[in-house]
């Protein structure tokens, strides 16, 4: 005999201004099955809550129905009420009069019986809820973090000060990412590389940290708690344990004219290489594709000097599979390069280079050691022009949304290149100044009040070369949108930042969300920023959206508190809302008729065969089994199984068609 | 064959020698265009500065005239027609009401079949493929090509070659020898329709252009729109006064350099209508190899 | 003034479509009201025949939407649910069954604006059609022969 209680919410007025919560209570009261039925103001405070429980144990309701906001809000905070007054919180369920109805319809009569329909609806679906246990997961206390630059970094550290053991997964030969490449940091200018390293080596050396570099995550299975991975290994063509990282092979390898990505093209580096002096591991790793020997099958110069004989050409990339309780993304960003934009000439031009490019030059062990020279002929620039949001905040360029570090990043670069060269003059084309963390307006407002950098307001239409000097040709819009041509001996984009390459690719093998944009999607903007969508995977860094380093660090360790959380418990509770194949009395044991369909479909492998002995051992039917430790509840093998032998708890036949039918039928 | 032709205003005026070119190059490799019957003007500037509906159904009738005939491609040497041609025929196939509209409006239906060629894609369609076997003389020299606004803009709508440091004249060039020069203002404004109304500025856009064509060494600029070459060429004299030192450089249509390099006299090609005499140095009839030098050509 | 109000079920999934129409409520965008929700874990979990259910029971209209491909938080919910509906489309226009009434789409958990447009696309078409009576007397019918 159901008694289900019916709660409706006026929810301030979010509710009440369009739809009439009294007559709602009115005509729900006289539902078959329905005990109480009343409304009040605010459902989720303390007194509404309390009017709940007290009902249930008064009432002795057997279902609540709470019609109030979207169960994605507060489905969690009613279920506990219910299961503090003793009621399984399984038996909660809510009707979404707010998104759903009052906010998206006008205030009249049409819209009051729609919040009718809707918690008749839920009511009928109530009835035929069953109590559900939550089922208890093991957790693996090990957390793997994909991306070793300032950000995975941070989050492998907390993480394994915390005791538990991290594996990190760096796909370049060394960690450190783009913060490795910087010569200086805002505001304070530290030398970027000497902040970093000793955070790179004592991750390297943390008995807690196994670190993979120049490797990937190839897939992952499994669930939070319990995940596996299959990582790659890409093939170094080196015995790691061998090798010293003496350097000699780099020193002797001939093929001499490979563009080194760590500066940005504008040196040159070895087939066999480490990607910088202070990289970690600092052990080489033998470009495949560029390499004479695995080309032309020629010349083995580095395994002949070798002195430990660590050269292995016969290596294999090698996958190896962790099983793994967390994961933290930290795979960082990318920006735009000069070829991206026509009218500045499509990259042509030697001396038009990116923010990257220009720290590479500005940094002590860059190209040019330091010293501000023009990548065409290696003279001293006496004029830079700087142009600030290069395809950021451009919508025809199909980057709406604003790079954040480049003001900074460009009042920098200024004041480094006239702390260089004293004669020389820094031009900033810009839109805005955005400069809003600690003690950046006061940085930017040196590089002009010091540093004598020129900031224009206004955007650059073309660039062109004539007789070796670029011409910019900007406006200046605060002196009526005047032309303003520049000759410039060098010209730097501050470009728009984009997610790192192959983010897509990784987020569809990882099952979480992102955007347009291809950044990771977080769980709330506001609320959940380093958490996404998919339990167990959390975020740090750039690759949820174009940061500065302090926010980064500060994301990673707010990540790593979510996974030290996770596994601060031995084990996990999951939601019971999985797919059962039912069994049924002798003979028949199960309606099902072990066909193994639903094995074919389900996503996560949940799926077993499960034989049915008689007492003497023979095999008498072999029948679907649902591993209720893995399923996720989608229901895929629900709606396939021909039979009807599989039902999902929560999303029961039973309930579904009461549902379709309360919704249509009016009282 | 025959092809549908459209010369529009200019070409029956002031720029006859563009439309002289155009059909004498035709000729030459037995292509007839044939006028469409009782065409009107396309409105250019000052329709679509004035009333939306008016600057649509112009071109309009000129496209349903096109289809009444019977013909698919229709030659518009004009850049501002091929581009009031194009966004009218844009216009109209996205939108269905407004296809409704301007039939209504000009009691004929436009049911999108015609197939609107500036010069250069009438050029690549139908002549450059049978050109190499029929130059007499090649055109071995520096030229600057010079595309203007309205023949790479809207890039969404046109379709044609890209809007930054197009590339379609320049290859046709130097399939003829010459040497395409690389060069800053390829696209920049040379002052349209000011030419009357405010000759200075004009001096001074379009003096900007010719002398960074003649600073890189262009011994000759190609232009593909009357209007272009009427800045360039009738308002020497203003440019040069704004330079301060007198350009010798000739403006040539790019039809009037393929009709050079196939043979058709200078008289055909009209080039006693310029206002800057084209008196092209006589060079070395040798004939150098080309070396079309391997640009990536992203044709967006 | 056509009286006819099209009574409309939409399946959705719980989470893209769902939390997506959870937007367009957060985004205060308004849509026809005629349209109601019934939650599931995925669209992979709609059995079709809820369809014919909902049309027996005085459904004018019908819409099933979920992730977009790739985006299923099941993975591949979406996929299944789109292949069954491609073959069960058929088999419904072979028996006569007015397909035009069932939209089949994807709508994202950030795509609040869709979801009011789909729905409200959806409507209009469905008043248009008019009221689904056909389809009960056909099923009334069956019912009356076998109860006699």
């Amino acid at each position: 005999m159901a008694r289900i209680g019916v709660f409706i919410c006026h929810c301030g007025e979010n509710i009440s201004a369009t739809v009439d919560c009294a007559k709602v209570a009115e005509v729900t009261a006289n539902i078959p099955g329905v005990a109480v039925s009343v409304d009040y103001k605010y459902m989720c405070s303390d007194p509404g809550q309390n009017m709940i429980k007290e009902y249930i144990e008064k009432e002795k309701l057997t279902g609540v129905v709470v019609a109030a906001c979207s169960p994605r809000m507060h489905e969690p905070t009613f279920r506990r009420a219910c299961g503090e007054a003793g009621l399984n919180p399984f038996l909660c369920e809510m009707a979404n009069l707010r998104e759903h109805c009052s906010w998206v319809h006008d205030k009249n009569e049409a819209t009051t019986n729609k919040a009718i329909d809707i918690v008749r609806t839920l009511v009928e679906k109530v009835k035929r809820n069953e109590p559900l246990m939550p089922i208890k997961v093991p957790v693996t206390k090990t957390a793997l973090v994909i991306g070793g630059g300032v950000a995975g970094i941070q989050s492998a550290l907390d993480i394994a000060n915390c005791g538990h053991k991290v594996i990190m997964v760096e796909k370049d030969p060394s960690i450190g990412g783009h913060m490795s490449q910087l010569s200086e940091t805002f505001p304070t200018l530290d030398c970027s590389q000497c902040i970093l390293t000793p955070r790179m080596v004592e991750v390297a050396q943390h008995p807690n940290i196994t670190l993979y570099t120049y490797a990937e995550v190839e897939s992952l299975d499994g669930f939070i708690g319990n995940f596996k991975v299959k990582i790659r290994k890409k093939a170094k063509s080196l015995d790691e344990k061998l090798c010293t990282g003496c350097g000699l092979c780099t020193t002797k390898c001939p093929a001499k004219k490979i563009p080194s990505e760590f500066d940005q093209g504008l040196s040159n580096r070895t087939a066999i290489y480490v990607p910088f002096p202070q990289a970690v591991p600092n052990k080489p790793v033998i470009d495949k594709e560029h390499c004479t020997y695995y080309i032309k099958g020629k010349c083995k110069v580095c395994e002949i000097v070798c002195p430990t004989k660590a050269i292995r050409f016969d290596q294999e990339d090698e996958i190896i599979e962790v099983e793994v309780g967390a994961l933290v993304l930290a795979t960082g960003f990318d920006i735009k390069r000069a070829n991206f934009f026509p009218e500045y000439g499509y990259g042509k031009y030697k001396d038009l280079i990116d923010g990257l490019q220009f720290e590479r030059i500005a940094s002590a062990s860059g190209p040019t050691l330091g010293e501000i020279r023009r990548p065409s002929d290696g003279q001293i620039p006496k004029k830079i022009v700087f142009l600030a949001c290069a395809g950021s905040r451009d919508p025809a360029k199909g980057i709406e949304y604003c790079s954040k570090i480049c003001c900074m990043y460009t009042a920098k670069h200024a004041i480094l290149y006239k702390h260089k060269v004293h004669d020389g003059t820094a031009y900033i084309f810009y839109m805005d100044i955005r400069a809003a963390g600690k003690n950046y307006d006061e940085f930017t407002r040196r590089a002009i009040e010091e540093d004598g950098a020129k900031y224009i307001r206004g955007r650059v239409s073309r660039i062109y070369e004539r007789d070796g000097k670029l011409i910019v040709v900007g406006a200046d819009t605060l002196m009526n949108a005047k032309t303003v041509e520049i000759e410039a001996d060098m010209v730097v984009l501050a470009t728009a930042g984009v997610a790192s390459p192959g983010a897509e690719e990784l987020a569809q093998k990882l099952h979480v969300s992102y955007d347009q944009h291809k950044f990771f999607a977080e769980a709330h903007p506001k609320l959940r920023p380093v958490e996404t969508n998919t339990a167990g995977i959390f975020l740090a860094g750039a690759c949820q959206n174009v940061k500065d380093i302090p926010e980064s660090v500060a994301q990673a360790s707010g990540a790593a508190v979510k996974v030290c959380g996770l596994f601060s418990n031995d084990e996990l509770t999951r939601d019971p809302s999985v797919a059962v194949v039912n069994r049924t009395a002798p003979p028949l044991f199960s309606t099902c008729v072990g066909c193994f369909l639903c094995q074919s479909v389900c996503p996560y492998q949940a799926i077993e065969k499960e034989e049915i002995k008689s007492r003497d051992g023979k095999i008498l039917k072999t029948v679907a089994f649902i591993n209720p430790s893995v399923c996720q509840g989608c229901g895929t093998c629900v709606a396939l199984c021909r039979s009807k032998s599989i039902d999902i708890l929560g999303y029961t036949h039973k309930q579904v068609y009461a549902e379709v039918d309360a919704l249509l039928n009016t009282l | 064959m025959k092809l549908g032709f459209y010369p529009g205003c200019s070409l029956e005026g002031m720029s006859r020698e563009y439309s002289d070119s155009v059909v004498a190059l035709a000729k030459r490799f037995d292509i007839e265009l044939v006028q469409i019957p009782d065409w009107n003007c396309c409105g250019a500037t000052a329709a679509h500065n004035l009333n939306k509906e008016l600057s649509l159904s112009l071109p309009a009738r000129n496209l349903a005239l096109a289809e009444k005939e019977g013909f698919t491609d229709v030659v518009v040497p004009c850049a501002a027609c091929y581009s009031r041609f194009s966004t009218t025929h844009h216009e109209l196939m996205h939108n269905h009401d407004l296809r409704h509209k301007i039939n209504e409006v000009m009691e004929m239906e436009y049911k999108g079949t015609i197939n609107t060629l500036n010069v250069i894609q009438f050029i690549d369609k139908y002549i450059i493929d049978k050109i190499e076997e029929k130059i007499v003389k090649k055109f071995n020299y520096k030229a600057a090509c010079y595309y203007g606004c309205l023949l790479v803009r809207p890039n969404n709508i046109l379709g044609f070659d890209r809007a930054e440091d197009p590339q379609t004249m320049d290859v046709v060039m130097r399939k003829i020898g010459a040497d395409s020069i690389d060069w800053a203002f390829k696209t920049e404004c040379c002052g349209a329709g000011l030419s009357v109304s405010a000759t200075n500025t004009v001096a001074r856009l379009s003096g900007k252009i010719v002398d960074d064509a003649e600073h890189r060494g262009a011994e000759v600029i190609i232009v593909a729109c009357p209007m272009c070459h009427s800045n360039l060429d009738m308002r020497r004299s203003e440019i040069n006064k704004y330079l301060g030192k007198k350009v010798t450089t000739p403006i040539l249509y790019i039809t009037q350099a393929l009709g050079l390099a196939v043979g058709i006299s200078e008289k055909e090609l009209g080039f006693k209508r310029h206002f800057v005499p084209v008196n092209l140095p006589i060079k070395a009839e040798t004939i150098q190899k080309e070396e079309v030098k391997t640009k990536k050509v992203e044709v967006e | 003034m056509n009286e006819f109000e099209p009574k409309v079920v939409a399946f959705v999934c719980n989470w893209c479509t769902y939390a997506g129409a959870d937007l367009t409520g957060t985004s205060r965008i308004k849509y026809a009201p005629n349209v109601k929700i019934i939650r599931f874990p995925c669209t992979g979990r709609i059995d079709f025949m809820l369809i014919l259910k909902a049309f027996a029971k005085g459904a004018d209209g019908i819409i099933i939407s979920g992730c977009h491909p790739n985006d299923c938080h099941y993975t591949s919910g979406n996929f299944h649910a789109k292949r069954r509906w491609m073959v069960f489309r058929t088999m419904l226009d072979f028996l006569g069954v007015d397909v035009n009434r069932i939209t089949f789409s994807w709508v994202s958990a950030a795509e609040g604006a869709r979801w009011a447009e789909i729905v409200n696309t959806t409507v209009d078409g469905i008043r248009m059609l008019g009221p689904y009576d056909n389809y009960r007397k056909m099923v009334n019918q069956e019912t009356e022969v076998n109860n006699g």
